[in-house]
């Protein structure tokens, strides 16, 4: 990258878990509900905006291009280019990459960048049986000939088709990302006990931060049309136990598997807006710098096992030799499944898998467990899609901030089977 | 072609005809004499040259027609002189409506009164899809009613229910309800409004007429019934003896003959009749004093573009709610982000009524900021706190250092004195008193006040905002209850004692509503809160004097606080008080009621609290809702002659106490009989302009 670029300042909302029915807020509402108020700590920055980008994985049918509804809702102004960008799971960090890099172009100076998504609003959809029923019936010429494209009717046609369940299966595996959780946990002989142990770590570190009030300074509340209020995320269990998770049925690899809800990162809505900053931006407009984010890295691998990702896109990322895995203060790795995140670390580690993946005489330094996911992730709090990873880069940022820490790294798996990570430094 | 100043003739080749309103001499397009001289001249124009159609438009980025001209129609002195006026009106319009080839209208922005009336008389009507525009005739609540035609035109287009509903109400329409009605041949948006207009002159439809069966009740047999049963309705909105105009509308339409020219000779008649009822008169006051009091000076300074409000309580809440729906940026600020809560709640019914599309982009500018981070940007910021003086200087104390330095501080006390406020401020100057009234949505009035001597310039930001908020704006001086709380006060405490003397509640109000206020003091008082009402008279007492009754006291003390609670001098019941039969007042009822509020509004005129007496009117009109018929409580005054109520009010100090010494201030020229109000007020001529939101 040519120039710096500078994270100013993020705000995100909570997370809501999905609880079966539509949601109250669409993915743009909680977009605009987080931006608006980072602006509102930023105001020399409401007018002084170049560039919007914004991930979303599914964006309702009334929101295409999310990122310009985003843009124009807020009042950014009618001259704000805006686009969306989609790479699954990683939608929120891939909005951050492509804002920073027309700042590290010189396209742009100042550039809200994030990413939203409302699991919960994701649409039923007739099967394709039903469209050509009716477009059948809708172009028969004669009266006759209509009626008989009618009775072709089957109440089969009828049955809905969840497009969340499409979306979190890997077209070409043909494996939901719940059974490439499986798979890695078969291959790395990761058992249900260390899943749920997982599991309910991530709850217990979740509930001590929010009682700490770590989330206060990422959080801007939301107010729904009827009067209720969300100030917190509201996945986390304080009721959990290794009891009550080991009782939970098998949700993917019915009925003998390992991975359950209680083990995989929950489906919910949220968004989080970040502020992207050239140096130039910075001290024109005065405003305050988190951070600078140094590099986002990607990888490719095969997609039953996309949830390795992440250890592919840190070893690109140590490859770049801005930073070694030593000086790391804080890790967040999204918790996409419990057994995915514990097949990281054995394979992190594995002289084997980093000799025929990445050519290494030796594994790099571990991951010292106690900078990893510090206050938990997204299997107690919740895993918006297209949100996680403009979170997962605001919290860190604001972790390195609380600890002064230098450099933090967060990432990834992608559904598909990529991974992604980004390296930030805080500015002192 | 000769060279008209307030319309323009254009007469392309091929095509219709096409003519342009834009009266030169006002802001607004209105139907004064010298417009209405000028279009017929262009009749006689156009019956000589018949074109092929005649398109009727306004002048672009100008609304078609506010109607007829208020202020001419206010200087008119006497039924024959209005008579002769609406004739040839009438005549102009048959005369339009005879034209020789079809006309059509375009209609965008508002249409009201008058310009409806020649709207009517046209074979065509297109009205713009925008949901701004107004269509209707509000000649009721000017204390008249339509009479260019209108009560003959209209039934014929809409059926004869709706055409009274519509006029009785003085309600507007939009332009997808007026098609609904027959009202509009078309709708389209602007883009393509001639066009639309111009497809109806070239294909000449039969125009739009009201369906046979919604004409029946314009059978003479069912005329009588029908008005029964609408008379009925009426009766709980507007007593014959105060509002005579829908009454005399509703008999005009009872009793109009079949044919055109003798139906509209007897609805001037009536028109006429009515423009020498006080009601009329006083209506038309009050219509142009507020309008004065809206519209902005040339040199007024631009209104906040974002507001933040300190304060999500009943008063804070409903204010923020209201900037946003009025389309300013705001954000809401509390201490506890959970007391925000109900606040979005309330905001919520107020903007769905805008439809989904508008109620998002309201609800997007309605921005909740527990941590107050708005107070640093804003151009304005209202503080609605507890009214607690010691709280507010504390908050002002960290809040000043934090504004921007030409950003207003604002205040929506009701009791407490700005001077005391200020006083620790390093600007004490930029403090404005901005009092919004209860229910924000519906009370027209802002009292602004003025406590410092160098704030000229706060004062005017502070009208510019009221303005903005489409609110009237009255500057008040700094005082104790500023001007609608205290002259309301005494009226209200009056109400209590009556009680206390054995009075029955719903007798009380009966009094106060038989001379013609919307709601009784004892119902109002219960839906202000009985501790609000406790707390101001407390401080109103202890500052100017006089006693706060028991009997208040002791229901503030047994938690009967009025419609918060359900119960406080009335039983209320989802929202709605549930006021029982009403026996006969006790003597000297209402004049203890309503002199009560006309002496404290005779003093405070005395004081000079406003730079006009008309504001006193005007502001206990829209701020306390008072009888709007007589026109204020000073115009009450007027009327009856100072004199005479001073005699009153010595007769019952002698009666009921000393409470009632009329004190000074009696023998102001404002209050003499012969006084009129400056003319120079209602002769400015800005106006509004279109506004596409």
């Amino acid at each position: 990258m040519d120039r710096p670029v500078y994270i100013v300042d993020g705000r995100r909302t909570p997370i809501l878990r999905a609880r079966g029915t539509p949601g109250p807020f669409a993915a743009a509402d909680l977009a605009v509900a987080c931006a608006r108020d980072l602006l509102l700590r930023h105001p020399a920055a409401l007018g002084a905006i170049d560039e919007t980008v914004w991930g979303c994985a599914m964006p309702s049918e009334n929101e295409a291009n999310i990122a310009r509804v985003i843009g124009l809702r807020l009042g950014l102004g009618e001259r704000v280019p805006a686009h969306t960008v989609q790479r699954n799971c990683a939608s929120g960090l891939q909005a951050l990459d492509a804002a920073a890099a027309r700042i590290a172009q010189g396209e742009a100076e100042l550039a809200l960048a994030g990413g939203a998504e409302a699991m919960s609003r994701a649409p039923l959809l007739y099967p394709p049986d039903f469209a050509r029923w009716l477009g059948g019936a809708v172009r028969a010429k004669t009266p006759w000939a209509r009626l008989a494209a009618l009775a072709r009717f089957r109440p089969r046609m009828l049955r809905p088709v969840a497009a969340l369940r499409c979306g979190l299966t890997d077209p070409l595996a043909g494996l939901g990302m719940g059974q490439t959780a499986e798979e890695l946990a078969h291959r790395f002989g990761i058992g249900r006990a260390a899943m749920d142990r997982y599991a309910l770590e991530s709850h217990e570190l979740a509930a001590r931060a929010q009682d700490a009030g770590i989330f206060a300074d990422e959080i801007a509340p939301l107010y729904g049309a009827d009067g209720r209020v969300w100030l917190r995320d509201d996945g986390v269990r304080r009721d959990s136990s290794l009891e009550r998770l080991a009782r939970l049925p098998a949700a993917f690899d019915r009925p003998r598997g390992a991975v359950t809800a209680g083990n995989s990162a929950q489906v919910s809505d949220g968004a989080a807006a970040l502020l992207l900053a050239s140096e130039g931006a910075l001290e024109r407009l005065r405003l305050p710098a988190l951070g600078i984010l140094h590099r986002v890295c990607w990888a490719g691998l095969a997609p039953e096992l996309m949830g390795l990702g992440p250890v592919h896109a840190m070893h690109a990322l140590f490859a770049r030799g801005i930073a070694e895995p030593g000086e790391i203060d804080g890790y967040e790795l999204n918790e996409a499944f419990a057994a995915q995140v514990l097949a990281c670390l054995q394979a992190w580690s594995d002289p084997d898998y980093v000799r025929a993946e990445f050519g290494r005489d030796a594994p790099l330094p571990p991951i010292d467990p106690d900078r990893l996911n510090p206050h938990g992730g997204a299997v107690a709090v919740g895993h918006p899609v297209g949100m996680t990873g403009a979170r997962l880069v605001l919290h860190l940022l604001k972790h390195l901030q609380r600890r002064a820490g230098r450099f933090g790294v967060a990432s990834l798996c992608i559904g598909g089977g990529q991974g992604g990570a980004a390296l930030v430094e805080r500015v002192a | 072609m000769s060279a008209w100043r307030h319309w323009r003739l254009e007469r392309p080749d091929g095509g219709p005809a096409v003519l342009t309103l834009a009266v030169a001499d006002r802001g607004a397009n209105v139907l004064h004499r010298a417009a209405l001289d000028e279009l017929e001249e262009i009749a006689a124009e156009l019956e000589a040259a018949a074109p092929a159609g005649v398109l009727l438009r306004s002048a672009p980025g100008r609304a078609f027609c506010a109607g007829a001209d208020v202020r001419e129609f206010a200087r008119l002195r006497d039924a024959a002189a209005a008579r002769e006026l609406l004739r040839r009106g009438q005549e102009l319009f048959a005369r339009w409506q005879a034209l020789p080839c079809p006309t059509a209208a375009v209609l965008r922005g508002y249409c009201l009164g008058g310009g409806l009336e020649l709207a009517l008389a046209c074979t065509y009507r297109v009205a713009d899809a925008d949901p701004g525009l107004k269509l209707g005739l509000p000649e009721v609540r000017l204390g008249i009613h339509p009479g260019y035609g209108g009560t003959v035109r209209l039934p014929r287009r809409v059926g004869d229910l709706a055409a009274l509903r519509l006029m009785l109400a003085g309600r507007t329409l939009g332009g997808r309800v007026a098609l609904r009605l027959g009202l509009v041949d078309a709708v389209a948006p602007e883009r393509g409004l001639e066009a639309a207009a111009r497809a109806l002159l070239e294909e000449r439809p039969r125009p739009r007429r009201a369906a046979w069966w919604k004409r029946w009740p314009h059978a003479a047999w069912l005329r009588a019934p029908v008005v029964r049963q609408v008379g009925r309705t009426l009766r709980r909105r507007a007593r014959p003896e105060h509002y005579p105009a829908p009454w005399a509308l509703l008999d005009c339409w009872r009793r109009a003959p079949r044919a055109e020219p003798a139906a509209l000779a007897a609805e001037a008649d009536s028109v006429a009749a009515l423009f020498d009822t006080k009601a009329a008169r006083q209506l038309t006051r009050l219509f142009l004093l507020r309008e004065e009091l809206k519209r902005a000076p040339a040199a007024a300074p631009e209104p906040p573009a974002h507001v933040h409000v300190i304060g999500a309580g009943a008063m804070g809440g409903d204010i923020a709610a209201w900037c946003a729906a009025r389309g300013l940026r705001v954000t809401v600020q509390d201490a506890d982000p959970e007391r925000l809560a109900p606040a979005f709640r309330r905001a919520e019914r107020l903007f769905a009524r805008h439809g989904a599309r508008r109620a998002r982009a309201m609800r997007d500018r309605l921005i909740p900021d527990p941590d107050g981070c708005g107070a640093a940007a804003a151009d304005l910021v209202l503080e609605a706190i507890v009214e607690d003086a010691a709280a507010k200087r504390e908050l002002y104390r960290t809040l000043e250092p934090r504004l921007r330095p030409e950003a207003l501080l604002a205040t929506n006390t009701s009791s407490l004195r700005l001077e005391e406020l200020a006083a620790e401020l390093a600007r004490p100057e930029r403090l404005v008193g901005v009092h919004f009234f209860n229910p924000v949505a519906r009370m027209p009035l802002i009292e602004v006040i003025r406590h410092h001597p160098a704030q000229q310039a706060g004062i005017d930001q502070a009208r510019a905002f009221a303005r903005r908020l489409g609110k009237a704006p009255v500057v008040v001086r700094s005082s104790p209850g500023f001007l609608v709380n205290r002259a309301l006060l005494p009226y209200l405490l009056e109400a209590v004692r009556l009680l206390e003397e054995g009075a029955a509640a719903a007798a009380v109000d009966r009094a106060a509503k038989d001379y013609g206020m919307p709601m009784g003091p004892l119902e109002l008082a219960d839906l202000v809160g009985l501790d609000v009402c406790l707390a101001a008279g407390s401080e109103l007492a202890a500052r100017l004097g006089g006693t706060v009754p028991e009997r208040l006291r002791e229901q503030v003390e047994a938690g009967r606080l009025g419609r918060k609670t359900g119960r406080g001098f009335h039983v209320w019941k989802q929202g709605r008080a549930r006021v029982g039969r009403a026996g006969t007042p006790p003597p000297d009822c209402q004049d203890r009621l309503l002199l009560s509020l006309a002496r404290e509004a005779v003093h405070c005129w005395h004081e000079r609290l406003v730079e006009r007496a008309d504001w006193v009117d005007a502001a206990l009109v829209l701020g306390a809702g008072f009888a709007p018929h007589r026109g204020g409580p000073l115009q009450a005054v007027r009327e009856e002659g100072a004199d005479a109520v001073r005699r009153r009010l010595d007769g019952l100090a002698r009666r009921c106490g000393e409470r009632f010494e009329p004190g000074d201030g009696w023998d102001a020229p404002e209050l003499g009989a012969d006084w009129r109000p400056e003319a120079a007020g209602f002769d400015s001529g800005d106006g509004e302009k279109i506004q596409h939101s």
